[in-house]
């Protein structure tokens, strides 16, 4: 290695080739590559031989067998004569729902307490940092158990059930809403939200097309959202204007009417919420304090008015740090809710691990549903590049 | 920025009573809706405070004896009395629970020394392989007369420990490789990494855990057995490694370019430029983003419950069922949960501390 040996007159040409830089990364390639394929294949080939020892048949043909168990909750229809795939469909929606709903609450509380650490009141912003210091630095597990425990052992029974609000009943069999009632109006509600946002969408497009062209400037922001929700208003009246609530009643010894949450979904639900706002109010709150004091103040120099100035200067800014840390947090609570196998909910990860030990199919258990989470995470992460490209765009 | 902010502060007069008044007026009620803000805010702190007092102080029972309780209305702290020790070392056999407590002593001391920035040096590596080695053969025995303890055995917050410390300790060096070779110009030890790293950080850390306790015996030949602890420790240093890689990719991108060239032209090889160029920068600005990755890794020990090993929250699980003690498991896990909080609150305020002790020290 030393300059002395180069200078020689008579190089060895294998020396010299060991020197190439080309040569030594492509036998380091070489080397690297033979380890890992060699462990792969060393792997394969005793899990292979371990399987046929233990007369566990490899392939996903379980899935079409009867599950023979029984799932507490359940989005779809399903009864232990279905099969192991549905079982696992299940499990998979059961996923999708409480992380839905936990991302939908994070967001909201985080998004509070993030403004409220960046206030001007001092009481307020101690008080956001405070939240923020306790529940980020206790284990989501243990706070999954404790509030589990809290209501499994600590709320009293459905006759004593707790009646925090009128309606609304709290107890060791879980959380009592009432909802409305049945009607097929409410499935045209929906319909009609939805064609609200196709509507207020075009709106933008064409109001945006019109300033490019005449400068003319067109109130899309109200106007759309008034007819975000004028539509589904409309529906509604004309349907009748159904009004009539199911609430929850005491009959015998459980609840009639209303809409359950078990004590699981309930603990699960409220143990990720809790911890992932901390998380999401960091983030909002670096967000907000990313957009430099001046530009707000350039914009105000130049006569925008204060809620354009908070529209189209400062929040597109604080969005562009925002989102990316805000998809990964989402991308964490829906991996957290896989703990719910500690407090009994059904999630994938908690059906899979029953199919599993009633199987033996250990490997394709395992499978299952770290593809399921790698396509959750893999596409989350396809979008965040495309979005951050769009963003990186608009810079320059 | 901090000469900025020093010099607005205006030259302080009065007596503290006008000064405090001041900064009552400026920070709590410098408008009517300041003013409401403050007083909703001191409504619901006197609530919370309230809550917790009557039940942890007030109303609580500190006496040792189960007797008391019963006729206090708030928190049970002879149950903490009771299980202190089934909390801090599990199931290990009391005869010998000095064992972990000097292996407690041992980690904890190491990770404050580690913090010092005078004893950083390659010394220190070497130090804790030795120190790990020691805190091996204190807990398993089978030395120097020491009674064989199985790792079955280990619990409670010892194992916490252990799993935290160790993971740290080897999920670093691992994260360093990864990222190096994600920055690799070798094209199939980067597309290794990359499979490697966007894997493990796109699957929970339950379903890595299944896999080295379900799967991984699976892969062994037959009659070839690895220690459950062990599988479990070695999933959660993969599954940290990962995420840390990423973030010191993140501080070595960040470098300017001009450092890479100017190390080249220096004629530096790869690890001198890696090691005394590149690396000292780049890790010295991702100190927050790691911490949270250890204090993530920490946190994260708890997940070994899933599995059956009795780690400190496991240990709890098992006390709050004792039918001796059916009312107090809030007391429990409000104590463990102390606990945690104590490690994780001390490793990102230490995690302050260095960044900007850093900044200081290279700011001229």
């Amino acid at each position: 290695m030393s300059p002395k040996h180069s200078k020689k007159s008579d190089v060895n040409p294998v020396v010299t080739l060991l020197y190439d830089k080309t040569f030594r990364s492509i036998m380091y390639q070489i080397l690297v590559f033979g380890g890992v394929f060699f462990l792969g294949w060393y792997l394969v080939s005793n899990t292979m031989a371990n399987l046929e020892s233990q007369n566990i048949a490899t392939g996903f043909g379980f899935l079409e067998r009867e599950a023979a168990f029984g799932i507490s909750e359940s989005t779809i229809e399903y009864s232990p004569e279905s099969n192991y795939g549905r079982a696992l469909l299940v499990g998979i929606l059961n996923t999708l729902k409480v992380a839905s709903i936990g991302i939908f609450l994070a967001t909201i509380f985080g998004t509070i307490i993030g403004i409220a650490t960046v206030s001007k009141n001092w009481l307020l912003r101690f008080m956001g940092v405070a939240y923020i210091e306790t529940f980020r630095n206790i284990p989501v597990l243990l706070q999954l158990i404790f509030w589990y425990a809290v209501i499994n052992r600590g709320l009293p029974g459905v006759r004593q059930a707790l009646n925090p609000v009128e309606g609304v009943f709290l107890s060791n069999r879980g959380l009592y809403i009432p909802v409305m009632a049945d009607n097929p109006a409410w499935f045209w509600v929906a319909g009609g939200f939805v064609l609200g946002i196709i509507g207020a969408l075009i709106l933008r497009k064409w109001s945006l097309k019109r300033l490019e062209a005449t400068g003319h400037i067109f109130p899309h922001l109200s106007v759309g959202l008034g007819i975000v929700f004028a539509v589904p208003l409309l529906v509604w009246l004309v349907f009748g204007a159904p009004m009539e609530i199911n609430a929850p009643t005491l009959q015998g010894f459980n609840f009639r009417g209303g809409a359950r949450m078990s004590p699981e979904f309930t603990a699960l639900l409220l143990g990720l919420t809790l911890y992932t706002t901390t998380y999401i109010a960091e983030v909002v709150r670096s967000g907000i304090q990313s957009v430099p004091k001046g530009q707000s103040e350039a914009a105000t120099s130049l006569g925008l008015r204060s809620s354009w100035i908070m529209r189209l200067i400062v929040l597109p800014q604080a969005l562009r740090v925002i989102i990316p840390p805000l998809t990964n947090q989402y991308l964490n609570l829906t991996k957290n809710s896989s703990l719910a196998v500690a407090i009994g909910y059904p999630d994938l990860v908690s059906v899979s691990n029953t199919t599993m030990n009633q199987t033996g199919q250990a490997v394709e258990g395992v499978a299952i549903f770290m593809t399921v989470y790698l396509t959750i995470s893999l596409s989350v992460s396809f979008f965040m590049n495309w979005y951050n490209k769009r963003m990186s765009l608009v810079e320059r | 920025m901090t000469t900025v902010a020093n010099q607005r502060v205006q030259p302080v007069s009065g007596t503290t009573a006008s000064r405090s008044w001041r900064w009552m007026r400026e920070n709590l009620f410098s408008s009517p809706f300041n003013t409401i803000i403050t007083l909703f805010c001191i409504f619901v702190i006197w609530n919370i405070l309230e809550v917790i007092l009557s039940w942890a102080v007030i109303n609580a029972s500190f006496g040792a004896s189960k007797e008391a309780c019963e006729v206090a209305a708030g928190a049970c702290w002879a149950y903490v009395h009771a299980m202190y020790r089934f909390l801090l070392f599990g199931t290990y056999p009391a005869a010998e629970h000095w064992r972990p407590v000097i292996a407690m002593i041992m980690l904890t001391s190491g990770m404050l020394l580690s913090m010092n920035r005078r004893f950083w040096s390659p010394w220190l590596a070497v130090a804790w392989i030795v120190g790990f080695i020691a805190v091996y053969f204190v807990l398993a025995g089978g030395i120097l007369g020491l009674t064989p303890v199985r790792t079955s055995q280990w619990g409670g917050l010892t194992l916490t420990l252990v799993l935290a410390v160790v993971g740290i300790a080897f999920a670093a060096p691992l994260a360093l490789l990864l990222a190096l070779g994600r920055r690799s110009e070798m094209p199939l030890i980067k597309v290794i990494c990359i499979v490697v790293i966007e894997v493990f950080r796109g699957v929970p850390l339950i379903s890595v855990l299944f896999m080295a306790s379900v799967m991984f015996p699976l892969f062994l030949p037959t009659g070839v057995s690895i220690d459950v602890l062990l599988r479990a420790q070695i999933g959660i240093i993969i599954f940290q490694a990962a995420y840390l890689a990423e973030v010191f990719r993140g501080g070595m991108q960040a470098i300017p370019k001009g450092q890479y060239e100017a190390a080249d032209s220096l004629g530096l090889n790869y690890w001198q430029k890696t090691f005394k160029i590149i690396l000292p920068q780049a890790l010295r600005l991702v100190i927050p983003p790691t911490m949270s990755t250890f204090i993530s890794l920490f946190k994260d020990t708890s997940l070994v419950v899933i599995i059956g090993l009795f780690d400190l929250l496991a240990a709890t699980r098992a006390a709050v069922n004792d039918p001796a003690w059916r009312q107090e498991f809030i007391e429990a896990y409000v104590f463990i949960a102390i606990i945690y909080f104590c490690f994780c609150f001390f490793m990102s305020r230490y995690s302050n501390y260095l960044d900007n002790d850093l900044k200081k020290s290279t700011s001229h």
